[in-house]
Formats: structure tokens, C-alpha cells, sequence
């Protein structure tokens, strides 16, 4: 029934078969209905988290109120934004010297040194960077938003590497090559053809490892010195208190400022090439 | 340009090879090959997949260097120069346009490379527009345009900057028959209009016939032979090459006797047949006892009756082409014999398969092979 009602005109299609369209169906709902439950509950006018009394914006204007949201807020700002703008560059030179090289000796071992970040749990990098940075501050005596923008740029660039390399992977050569052809020096060959192509790369990685940068929770908790709330660590704070509608609106603020990031990106990457 | 200058080499090879891998895998790409390329000359590399003219391509345009050897380009040392300070360009087999440029644009890239002045370079880039018949595209991003409109941007991109060599790999492959021979045309002209020398890479043996002033037939990583398209096809000095262009029948002969003059001539018999021919020998095989001959299949001609022919055999298969017609002959020592003769109206020659025929084969149409 389904099927027909979906995919009226494929029927050579592999999806035309039975059960798929409901199968995605569920899917789809057990990814959006929790979040979707969490909105609307952010619009609640009453101070309970189950229980609808009513629609206003009541919440969104206690969450902005809130100076500690504020700072918290800030704070997650600046750290994502120098991250992912840090982790970009390096995981850009990076994906440059893994692909537009010949191949060389231990090239996959590097490749898989960059990546390893993501293979090893959380935990064991909050650990070892609590611990590291601990030495690094009796020593400096910083105790500056340094250290989380560090952390946090250490562990996006394997995020950022990712699309980056992908994108020169499918990239030919023989542009460059070309370009080469027609007296273009290797600087205006990176400069003029290299960069412009892997724009999108680098703006997917940089948006990709903004919104990782975002909303990390256990390497900035391990990480961070007092009053050093970014607003994932602050909203897990809360619920240690009492739990009202607040949280369900900063975490909408933040699932909006997800989607408008990604929303860019797509705007930005439309054009194929 | 003067007598002299035109006739001067553009482009020396001189003892290169070109090896990838080491050894287990070692791949002889290029091995010792030496060519000289006139000036002003519709140069073609012509030969099957995989024998190292992309290499070759490659090497000249500075985007490898060779393993061993030499090349000069007007008698200067090239063989480090980086690609971007030679004076070649190339038209590459997949085109590399520049996806995120427009016609235009990637038409003037080389000329602003070279910091030509600005009015300079828009003009050459009109000129460049015009001689490939796309005005109207100017302004068009090189991803909405077809894939001959794209070849020829190609070709007015490396065509731009004006350089001495222009190398050309493959560059009609993804064409239909159509377009592809409207553009081999237009290549010709271009060639004989700027006076530049083209290096031009073909698997296609009718293509390189008709275009090139001179043709190089390599296999496997060497050169076997350079010449016309008139030598090369009527006097082809290996089997490889003779096979390779245009069809061919190969007949084992008995050498009778050697005579010794400026060039070494021969009396042949042919394949048990009693008729002898002469033919000029190759010096190199003037002490063997018999040699591989060879005939084009539209010089022999074929005749209802057996008696005064040179070859006999039955006719096991006639295919049609329009023009001529192949007839398929087994000769009487069982060796496949074919015959091509033009089809004319009220021709009163009708065989049938099976039919006992004779051929008759002119003395000049026998050409002894090296190998
Ligand atoms: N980078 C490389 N590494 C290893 N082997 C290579 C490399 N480039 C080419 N070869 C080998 O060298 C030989 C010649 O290749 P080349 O590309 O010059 O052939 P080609 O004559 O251009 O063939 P085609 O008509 O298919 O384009 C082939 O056997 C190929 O496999
Ligand atoms: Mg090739």
C-alpha cells in the first residue's frame, strides 16, 4: 500500500519492495519524535517537563535572561569557533600532504594515525588531557580558555580531515597537472585551481567540526577550570537541580544553530563540481 | 618561415626510457626510444593501448622525467625543466578543463600565467573563441557544455598561449564519427594556420593515416618505424607494423637466390607456388632461406579461372563494405589468403563460396618483411 503510494513509477527500483517504505517510515520516527518532544515542551508555559499548560515563550526568555546561559553560551562560541578554525588548517595541509603526493612509505600509517582519534574512546582522551594539562598549568600557571580550545581542536581534526580528503580524492589530478601545463607555478597551482575546487571540502570539515566542537560534553567536563562552562557541561550541571523547560529551550537553540550551520553548508556547496 | 627553418627539429628524443616500479614489477613504459620531430610537422605516436604513448606525451610535456636520456626542445636541454617553463601545452585525453571557470576563462589562464597585458590576452582569447567556433559559450561554466564543445576548449586553451609544441592525447577519442571528422579537419587546418608543431597521439590507424605528416608506429616501449603515412603503409618494415595498419595478408616464401647490388634483391617463390618474384631484401636477412612476404589485400586481384595465377584457393567468405568487397580466400597449401576489390556497377564476377579461384599478384605489390 505504502510502497505504492511512495514510489508510484519505480518499479524497477530495489526500494520497490514490500515493507521498505514502512520500515523507513519507523526510522524516521524514532529519530525525530524525541526531538520533536523535546521542542515542544521548550514552548511549555508550565514549569513541568511532562505535563502541557499551555504555549509560550516563557522559557527562551528565562534561558536568556540567565547570566550563567549567557557566559556558558559565549563561551561554547569562542571555543568552537577557533577549533574548528584551527582544526581545519591542520587537517587541510594534512589531507594535502596524504593525497597530492606520490605514494610514499608509511603513508597509510599516517593516515591512520590521523584518524585513530576517533577509534579511542572519549574518556581515555578526557583522562589523559585532564592529566596532561594539569602538568602544563603547574608550570605556566595559565589557567585561560586555552586549554579547552586546544582539547578541542585536537580531537576535530580527524572530523575535519575526513570530508577534506574525501573531496581530494575525487578530485583529478589532472587539473593540476594541467595548470602546470599552461605555466601556472606550483603556488598559483594551489592558489588559482587546488583551493577554489576544494572549497567545499574545507567548509564541510570546518562546519562539521564547529557543531563536534559544540556540543562535546566529556573531554570539555574533564578539561575545564572553574567557571569554565560551555553550555553542553552547563546544562548537565542543571540536571543535578531542578529540571524545567529551560534546558528543552537551550537545547532547541542549539538544535537551531545545528541546523542553520548545516543549512550554510548545503547553501555553499550547491553548485557541483 | 624560411626552407631551413621549417625543416629544423622542434623536439629531439634521444635514448629515453622510462621505467615505473622496481624490480619484481619493473615496468619498461619506454624503453630507448630516440625520434626527432620537425619543426611546424602534424607529428603522430600511433600504436595499441598500454605501448607508452601517453608516456611519451608525458615526458615531453615535463610532467615525468625520464629514467635515462635526453630531449631538447630547438636544441635546449629540457630534460628538468619543470613543465612550466616550457614552451608546450598539451590537449589531454580527459580534457582537465577547469570546472570552476568559465570558457573564457580557461581559455586566458596560460596567457595571464605568462603576465600578458590585459588587452592582449582578451584578444587572444576572441581570436582563440573564433577559431573554434564557440563565441557564444564565452561565458558559460565548462560543466554545462558537451563533450565537443568541451574538446574544443581544450584545444583553444593549449592553442592560447601560442606555444612551440602543442602535444594532442587522444584528443578525439570521445567524439561520434561525425564530429570526429569535422574536428580532424579542423585540427588540420589549425595546424597548417599557426604553424605550430603538433604531437598527436592515436590508437586509430585511418585517423593518423590521414592527418599526420609523418607517422611513428611504436609497441611495447619502442619505436618500430617512422614515416609518411605513404611508407608506412605501403612499405611497412615488420610484421607488427604491416599487421597494425590496414589489412594485411602474410605468405611464407622460399628465398632462391640473392643478388648483391646497391640494395640486396631476391627471387622469390611464393607459399609451393613455381612462379618466382623479385623483391628487395632487407640487408638483415640476406643469408636466410625464406622470409615473410607481404600483400595489401586491394593489390591482388582475383579471376574466375585457375590457369595464369599466381595463388589458387576456394572462396569461403565474401563480406560487403559498401565500396569493396573482402573476399576470404583458403589457399591450396590451406594458409587464409583475402582478396579486396571495388565493387562496380554491371560487373559481371559473381563467385560463390566454394568456388576454385585464382589470384593474380603484382611483382611490385610484394614487399619482404625484416622479421
Ligand atoms: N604511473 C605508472 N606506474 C606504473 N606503470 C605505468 C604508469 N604509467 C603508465 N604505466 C604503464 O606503462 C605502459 C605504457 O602506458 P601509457 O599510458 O604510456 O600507454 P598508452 O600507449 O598511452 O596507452 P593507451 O592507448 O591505453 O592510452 C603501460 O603498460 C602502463 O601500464
Ligand atoms: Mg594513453
Amino acid at each position: 500500500m505504502l510502497n505504492r503510494l511512495f514510489w508510484k513509477k519505480r518499479e524497477f527500483s530495489v526500494t520497490y519492495q514490500f515493507g521498505f517504505a514502512t520500515i523507513a517510515l519507523i526510522c524516521f520516527f524514532a529519530l525525530y519524535a524525541p526531538i520533536s518532544t523535546l521542542v515542544f515542551y521548550s514552548f511549555n508555559a508550565g514549569n513541568n517537563l511532562m505535563l502541557w499548560e499551555g504555549f509560550s515563550f516563557q522559557w527562551y526568555v528565562e534561558a536568556s535572561k540567565n547570566e550563567l546561559v549567557q557566559e556558558a553560551a559565549i563561551r561554547s562560541l569562542i571555543i568552537a569557533v577557533c577549533a574548528s578554525l584551527i582544526s581545519t588548517l591542520v587537517a587541510t595541509m594534512a589531507a594535502l600532504g596524504t593525497t597530492r603526493t606520490a605514494p610514499f612509505k608509511g603513508q597509510k600509517l599516517i593516515f591512520i594515525m590521523i584518524n585513530q582519534p576517533l577509534m579511542v574512546p572519549e574518556i581515555v582522551t578526557a583522562v589523559a588531557l585532564l592529566i596532561f594539562f594539569a602538568i602544563i598549568k603547574t608550570f605556566t600557571n595559565y589557567y585561560g580558555l586555552g586549554y579547552l580550545i586546544t582539547a578541542h581542536a585536537a580531537f576535530c581534526v580527524p572530523f575535519a580531515y575526513l570530508p577534506i580528503k574525501a573531496r581530494l580524492d575525487g578530485m583529478d589530478l589532472s587539473m593540476e597537472t594541467a595548470a602546470g601545463d599552461l605555466y601556472a607555478t606550483p603556488f598559483v597551482v594551489f592558489r588559482r585551481i587546488t583551493l577554489p575546487l576544494l572549497w567545499p571540502g574545507i567548509l564541510a570539515g570546518a562546519m562539521l567540526s564547529f557543531v563536534i566542537s559544540l556540543d562535546d560534553v566529556i573531554i570539555t567536563e574533564f578539561v575545564k577550570t572553574a567557571g569554565q562552562d560551555t553550555l553542553p557541561t552547563y546544562m548537565l550541571g542543571q540536571l543535578r537541580r531542578v529540571i524545567t523547560p529551560e534546558i528543552n529551550a537551550i537545547s532547541s537553540v542549539l538544535l537551531a544553530v545545528s541546523l542553520v550551520v548545516v543549512t550554510i553548508f548545503f547553501l555553499f556547496t550547491r553548485k557541483r563540481y | 618561415m624560411s626552407k631551413t627553418k621549417k625543416d629544423a627539429i622542434a623536439i629531439h628524443v634521444n635514448g629515453v626510457g622510462k621505467y615505473f616500479g622496481s624490480e619484481p614489477n619493473l615496468v619498461k613504459a619506454l624503453d630507448n626510444v630516440s625520434i626527432d620531430i620537425r619543426r611546424n610537422e602534424f607529428f603522430t605516436l600511433l600504436g595499441p593501448s598500454g605501448c607508452g604513448k601517453t608516456t611519451l606525451l608525458r615526458l615531453i610535456a615535463g610532467f615525468e622525467s625520464p629514467t635515462f636520456g635526453q630531449m631538447l626542445l630547438d636544441n635546449q636541454d629540457i630534460t628538468n625543466l619543470p613543465p612550466y617553463h616550457r614552451s608546450v601545452n598539451t590537449v589531454f585525453q580527459s580534457y582537465a578543463l577547469f570546472p570552476h571557470l568559465t570558457v573564457a576563462e580557461n581559455i586566458s589562464f596560460g596567457l595571464e600565467m605568462l603576465k600578458k597585458p590585459k588587452h592582449e590576452i582578451s584578444a587572444t582569447v576572441d581570436e582563440m573563441l573564433a577559431l573554434v567556433h564557440m563565441e557564444e559559450l564565452k561565458h558559460r561554466r565548462t560543466d554545462q557544455i558537451s563533450g565537443g564543445q568541451q574538446q574544443r576548449v581544450a584545444l583553444a586553451r593549449a592553442l592560447a598561449p601560442k606555444p612551440d609544441v602543442l602535444l594532442l592525447d587522444e584528443p578525439l577519442s570521445a567524439l561520434d564519427y561525425k564530429l570526429r571528422r569535422g574536428m580532424q579537419i579542423e585540427l588540420k587546418r589549425l595546424q597548417l594556420e599557426t604553424g605550430i608543431t603538433f604531437i598527436f597521439v592515436t590508437h586509430d590507424q585511418e585517423e593518423a593515416l590521414t592527418m599526420s605528416d609523418r607517422i611513428a608506429v611504436m609497441s611495447n616501449g619502442h619505436i618500430l618505424q617512422v614515416g609518411t603515412p605513404n611508407e608506412i603503409y605501403y612499405n611497412p618494415q615488420e610484421r607488427f607494423v604491416a599487421d597494425f595498419i590496414g589489412e594485411s595478408n602474410f605468405i611464407e616464401a622460399e628465398v632462391v637466390s640473392v643478388t648483391k647490388g646497391r640494395s640486396a634483391t631476391a627471387s622469390l617463390r611464393l607459399a609451393g607456388t613455381r612462379k618466382t618474384f623479385k623483391a628487395n631484401m632487407p640487408a638483415s636477412k640476406s643469408k636466410d632461406k625464406t622470409a615473410t612476404v607481404f600483400i595489401r589485400p586491394e593489390h591482388a586481384k582475383l579471376q574466375k579461372s585457375t590457369r595464369g595465377a599466381t595463388l589458387t584457393g576456394t572462396l569461403t567468405n565474401m563480406l560487403f563494405f559498401g565500396t569493396d568487397t573482402n573476399y576470404h580466400l583458403e589457399l591450396d597449401n590451406g594458409d587464409a589468403f583475402v582478396v579486396r576489390s571495388q565493387n562496380e556497377i554491371g560487373h559481371a564476377f559473381h563467385p560463390a563460396i566454394g568456388d576454385k579461384l585464382g589470384v593474380v599478384i603484382d611483382e611490385q605489390a610484394i614487399q619482404v618483411l625484416k622479421d
